[in-house]
């Protein structure tokens, strides 16, 4: 191999890395997304189909609070402060909200729970953050969440301090691609 | 036209061509060291100025200072702060350390170190250089352009975290300018690394094995991989951050279900390797000077080059320590601290080793040693600071206080620009042809070094008192330490007058010619066997190291 060649084989294997590591930086923002889901980091909460199969003597009491985003005209509250349930217990919430401007307005609202490491443990049933929302103007609609506290928590020596799980929820527009004002940040 | 392929010059004398396209043409190793290091000079000076600006603001409390550029509105003036703050980092980091550490050094040094004619690929050698020039240009103009409403320049801060970045905190123009220049700057140093990793691969000269070869151009080398692993996780991230911005995308944006948090992990993952690249051939610089001026072979040759390669490897896996304080988990955190303390080893490796070089040497006390000595101090007590930081639990308290700011100075500021100047004043002669006043660089050094450790020492005690960075104004409780940091200041700019007056001292006034080799026989490596300055094409018979009675270093 001529020493020209021998220079253009080393720099392609070189530009093949700067490629890949571009693809890889891209592919990290679903990855991201995915293992968040997943281990429930950043506090973030689970699904599940079915009620829990066994309730603990345990108690926690969960906390509810709700934030609107700039941009987004609706008043958006929970309907209870808190609620104490033994663990595995099914729990049912409602959030409020209300479409204060004078047109239909959907919203889709992101959430997380704290402390961040119960959120692999707090299991939502059922829950308007599940989908969009859409209010009529000055519509007011009654919101619930279903969810339960899973029984493993009980297991987990890095959570036997807890005692109060807060479940909050940011509304934000949804796909208002013509609205300038965007909004950053989950709260 | 020259072409720097060996085997085109043929022509026996040194014949240059003519000054147009030598110099904006250029495809020399030495010539495109030389723009790179003029490139550095000038954004050092447009740097430092921001610096002189931010410090005299900051001499006492009150916005008193930058309200003179804004008309008398003090909102103007902080927003102004914030720009200062900003660019200031940005050009310091791409456009200053960058330029001059691998663009300039590594080109003028590397090829002749490794015994090659020229770069592997010199016109793509000059394509980089050209791409900084772009990107200077770029992020000039982002300086004047609308940021956030009728206020100028992007003033988030070098890291350009959303939603600061995105439309929410800066709409304006001035945002998209500097993420292009940032592009194009990346662009370059990729292909700079590209070139460097060729170069040291496929042209060392016959028998110097990888494990012979000198300590700088290992230096360059892991710098380049750095630089090929980590710029395009930057150039990805803030792809995003302008498609987030102008195409309605939500990488970014938590109402369309992205996470500005990926931002900041994307970032540190370019971020942290980062600072090793500022400061990893400095490392290699000042291995040749201490082992030059101690008239000893470098102490621990393998173990400082795999050092390098260590500090590199575990760069890459310690970015979560710039952001204890986004939620990580104690077991996250716990695993951040003990990979960060980790790096201590191999640092302590090169620290211990220059002083073992040291030990027992005939040490020689020329400029380039005081700095490089200097250079020694300033960043142990930086990394010191470094292993303080590292530990979570400490930095929820010190995260974004001066505590930071005088740590990353000390390894940045005051390590990688002395480790700069030490090499300037080592290769000076080697590169102009020309001999500096002893006695002017030795006074440079002692002002400088007063100076800038009565900027940046009493900034620990700011930070430990809790003051905030990133702001244009201080509560009167700060305004003690805050004053003497700003006399450091002064001093330092004094120093900066001893330096340009040692230069032109040097080229018009003193005008003594420099001999091969001016440090005598502690000077091994292969630039000190060509005149100074090298002919326009070196090695008129290519240097081996394969008949057994030569060092490579």
């Amino acid at each position: 191999m001529s020493d020209a060649e021998k220079n253009k084989k080393t720099a392609m294997i070189v530009a093949s890395v700067v490629v890949a590591m571009v693809a890889m930086s891209f592919a990290a923002a679903p990855a991201y997304k995915a293992f968040c889901q997943v281990t429930g980091w950043g506090g973030t909460t689970q699904r599940a189909e079915a009620e829990a199969d066994r309730t603990l003597a345990r108690q926690i009491t969960i906390r509810f609070d709700a934030t609107t985003s700039q941009g987004l005209n609706w008043r958006f509250k929970p309907e209870q402060l808190s609620q104490t349930l033994h663990i595995g217990e099914t729990g049912l919430a409602f959030y409020e909200s209300e479409n204060y401007s004078s047109k239909p307005v959907t919203g889709r609202a992101t959430f997380n729970v704290s402390p961040a490491k119960a959120g692999i443990y707090f299991k939502k049933i059922e829950c308007f953050c599940f989908t969009e929302q859409t209010l009529q103007p000055g519509e007011k609609v009654s919101m619930p969440v279903t969810y339960f506290i899973d029984p493993a928590l009980a297991d987990d020596d890095n959570l036997s301090d807890v005692q109060t799980i807060t479940l909050s929820y940011t509304f934000f527009p949804w796909d208002d691609a013509d609205e300038s004002e965007t909004v950053g940040g989950a709260k | 036209m020259a072409d720097a392929h060996a085997t085109d010059a043929h022509d026996a004398d040194d014949h240059k061509p003519s000054f147009f396209v030598r110099w904006f043409f250029s495809t020399n190793h030495k010539d495109i060291g030389t723009l790179y290091l003029i490139f550095a000079i000038i954004a050092g000076i447009i740097g430092g100025a921001m610096s002189g600006l931010m410090r005299i603001e900051l001499a006492e409390p009150g916005v008193t200072f930058l309200t003179m550029f804004s008309g008398g509105d003090p909102d103007a003036a902080a927003n102004f702060y914030n720009v200062l703050i900003t660019y200031h980092g940005l050009i310091m980091i791409f456009f200053m350390v960058m330029p001059a550490m691998i663009g300039g050094f590594g080109n003028w040094f590397v090829p002749i170190m490794i015994g090659a004619p020229d770069m592997a690929f010199p016109r793509m050698n000059n394509i980089s250089f050209w791409l900084y020039g772009a990107s200077g240009v770029l992020i000039t103009l982002s300086m004047f352009a609308p940021g956030y409403g009728s206020n100028i320049g992007f003033g988030g801060g070098w890291v350009l975290y959303p939603p600061l970045s995105s439309n929410t905190g800066s709409p304006g123009p001035a945002m998209d300018l500097l993420i292009l220049s940032l592009h194009l700057a990346g662009a370059s140093s990729i292909l700079g690394a590209i070139n460097f990793i060729t170069t040291i691969f496929n042209m060392r000269a016959p028998g110097m094995t990888l494990h012979k070869m000198p300590l700088f151009a290992w230096a360059v080398l892991v710098t380049a991989f750095l630089l090929v692993l980590s710029l395009p996780v930057l150039a990805g991230a803030i792809t995003m951050l302008l498609t987030d911005r102008n195409f309605g995308t939500s990488f970014f944006d938590a109402a369309g279900g992205g996470d500005p948090i990926l931002y900041q992990h994307l970032f540190w993952f370019f971020g942290h390797p980062e600072v090793y690249i500022l400061i990893l051939p400095g490392f290699g610089i000042i291995s040749h000077i201490v082992s030059t001026f101690s008239k000893k072979p470098i102490f621990g040759y393998l173990g400082m080059a795999y050092a390098m390669v260590a500090i590199g490897f575990v760069g890459f896996i310690v970015w979560a320590h710039h952001m204890y304080t986004v939620g990580l988990s104690v077991n996250m955190k716990a695993y951040f601290v003990a990979a960060t303390m980790v790096i201590a080893v191999p640092t302590g490796i090169k620290i211990f080793s220059w002083i073992a070089t040291m030990w027992g040497g005939s040490i020689e006390f020329k400029t380039p040693m005081l700095w490089a000595i200097g250079f020694i101090f300033l960043f142990t007590v930086g990394g010191v600071t470094g292993v303080v930081l590292a530990n979570a639990g400490i930095d929820h308290y010190m995260h974004d206080t001066y505590y930071v700011v005088a740590h990353f100075h000390y390894v940045l500021s005051l390590g990688a620009v002395f480790a700069i100047f030490a090499g300037w004043y080592y290769w000076f002669a080697k590169m102009t042809g020309k001999m500096y006043r002893e006695w002017l660089g030795a006074l440079h050094f002692w002002v400088m070094f007063v100076g800038v450790n009565l900027i940046f020492f009493p900034q620990h005690f700011l930070g430990l008192q809790g003051m905030p960075r990133r702001y244009v104004d201080y509560p009167e409780a700060f305004a003690y330490w805050n004053y003497w940091s700003t006399v450091g200041y002064g001093i330092t700019i004094l120093g900066m007058g001893i330096f340009l007056i040692a230069m032109i001292d040097a080229f018009f006034i003193y005008r003594k010619k420099a001999p091969a080799n001016p440090w005598g026989e502690g000077a091994t490596t292969l630039e000190w066997t060509l005149p100074s300055p090298p002919p326009f094409h070196q090695f008129n018979e290519l240097p081996r190291f394969d008949k057994g009675d030569v060092k490579a270093f």
